[in-house]
């Protein structure tokens, strides 16, 4: 592990402990999505292969959801009329999955890696 | 219903393995029940205030006032797991094999009993405050009626109660000269397995961006949505496509845990309980 590295992770460690956001560097992606009647618009979004993504998902229900996606280990309530940013970590190619738990038969979706 | 069915018996698995190790850890002790029911019920009305909050919760931190407040819940588990097992490493065998006097067991016992009540708490915590926010989402909704609901989630309860409960009856199957170790190593993995969620939940908030590829991809042979991954994910923390972040808090944990048990000076030295000068 380079000085550098290890510098950075300190960093980040310090950036943790006080609360300050890491927003340094480059910024990945944000892609926004909207939780409307328990469904999710766009359903399928893209993102690149091997880059880190912001999801920024608004509930314009009246009604909480839980954003989750199993496979990374994502899990997340989302109150109604709330917005959450979810952080994606850098994906191989592939179709990734996501589901409103709370109403898994209407809330699906996916993330395109490519 | 079947939702409502499906979603609380799975939450109450997960807070009810946790429980039945912690029930199985500390067989014998006297008045457990009574400190594991307190913390059952601590947790049940934190999840309802945690519930009540959630708006205001999501809010703070720039939006990751959820994903720090859970990630800090079960890093205190984690701390009093760890705390559990190295303080039983150190003082609990001299007990089960010297002590037997109940007194001496019950002043001995209580300490770790109090940190064990507080992870039963922080789990009924963390999966009922999930219940009661999907129950009260499908109430709101007034997609299905309320009746449906409330006997879905009666069974998804009674159902989860059953086989929390099937676990714990095997784990008091294993022999008593046994049990000491069996439930020392659930509650290591258990430990490491919360602290790498721990590390997933802290990283979703956008902190601690290191180690974030993804190490390997299990998902073929034990996928994380079936009910048999969800239990090894309870038990074990097992997850299918874990980044290198998580696989480090999971290592780390068992390995610190492991050190301190073996390395920690024994309180239970030869003739000398305690090396007072």
């Amino acid at each position: 592990m380079s000085a550098f590295t290890v510098h950075r992770a300190t960093w980040l460690t310090l950036c943790l402990l006080l609360g300050i956001p890491a927003a340094h560097g480059e910024e990945p992606a944000s892609i926004e999505v909207t939780i409307k009647d328990h469904r999710f618009t766009p359903a399928e979004v893209h993102v690149k292969t091997g880059k880190p993504t912001f999801l920024v998902v608004t509930n314009l229900d009246s009604t909480p959801e839980e954003f989750e996606m199993l496979q990374l280990a994502i899990e997340k309530v989302i109150p109604g009329g709330t917005k959450a940013r979810i952080r994606v970590r850098p994906l191989g190619p592939g179709r990734y999955a996501f589901i409103g738990d709370f109403h898994k038969d209407l809330a699906q979706g996916a993330i395109i890696s490519e | 219903m079947l939702a409502a069915l499906v979603i609380v018996f799975r939450e109450i698995i997960e807070a009810g393995l946790i429980v039945g190790i912690v029930l199985a850890a500390t067989q014998g002790v006297p008045r457990r029940g009574l400190w594991v029911g307190y913390g059952v019920l601590g947790g049940a009305l934190g999840a309802c205030l945690v519930a009540a909050c959630a708006g205001r919760l999501a809010s703070l931190f720039q939006g990751a006032g959820q994903d720090l407040f859970n990630a800090g819940i079960l890093l205190l588990a984690v701390g009093m797991l760890t705390w559990h097992n190295v303080w039983m490493a150190s003082h609990g065998r001299v007990m089960a094999q010297e002590m037997r006097k109940v007194g001496a067991a019950v002043a001995a016992g209580r300490k770790p009993l109090a940190a064990l009540s507080i992870v039963c708490g922080v789990a009924v915590l963390r999966e009922g405050s999930e219940i009661v926010l999907f129950l009260y989402s499908i109430a709101a909704s007034g997609h299905t009626p309320v009746a449906a609901m409330a006997a879905g989630g009666a069974l998804g309860l009674l159902a989860g109660a059953c086989l929390s409960g099937l676990m714990y009856l095997g784990l008091v199957t294993v022999p008593a000269r046994h049990l000491f170790r069996v439930a020392s190593g659930l509650i290591t993995l258990l430990a490491a397995g919360l602290a790498a969620q721990a590390i997933a939940l802290i990283q979703q908030a956008g902190y601690f961006e290191v180690l974030t590829s993804t190490v390997w991809d299990s998902s073929w042979l034990l996928g994380d949505d079936s009910l048999a991954g969800r239990l090894v994910h309870t038990l074990i923390g097992y997850t299918a496509k874990p980044c290198g972040a998580q696989l480090a808090a999971y290592l780390g944990t068992i390995g610190v845990i492991v050190a301190l048990m073996r390395f920690l000076p024994s309180a239970s030295a030869k003739g000398a309980p305690c090396r007072s000068k």
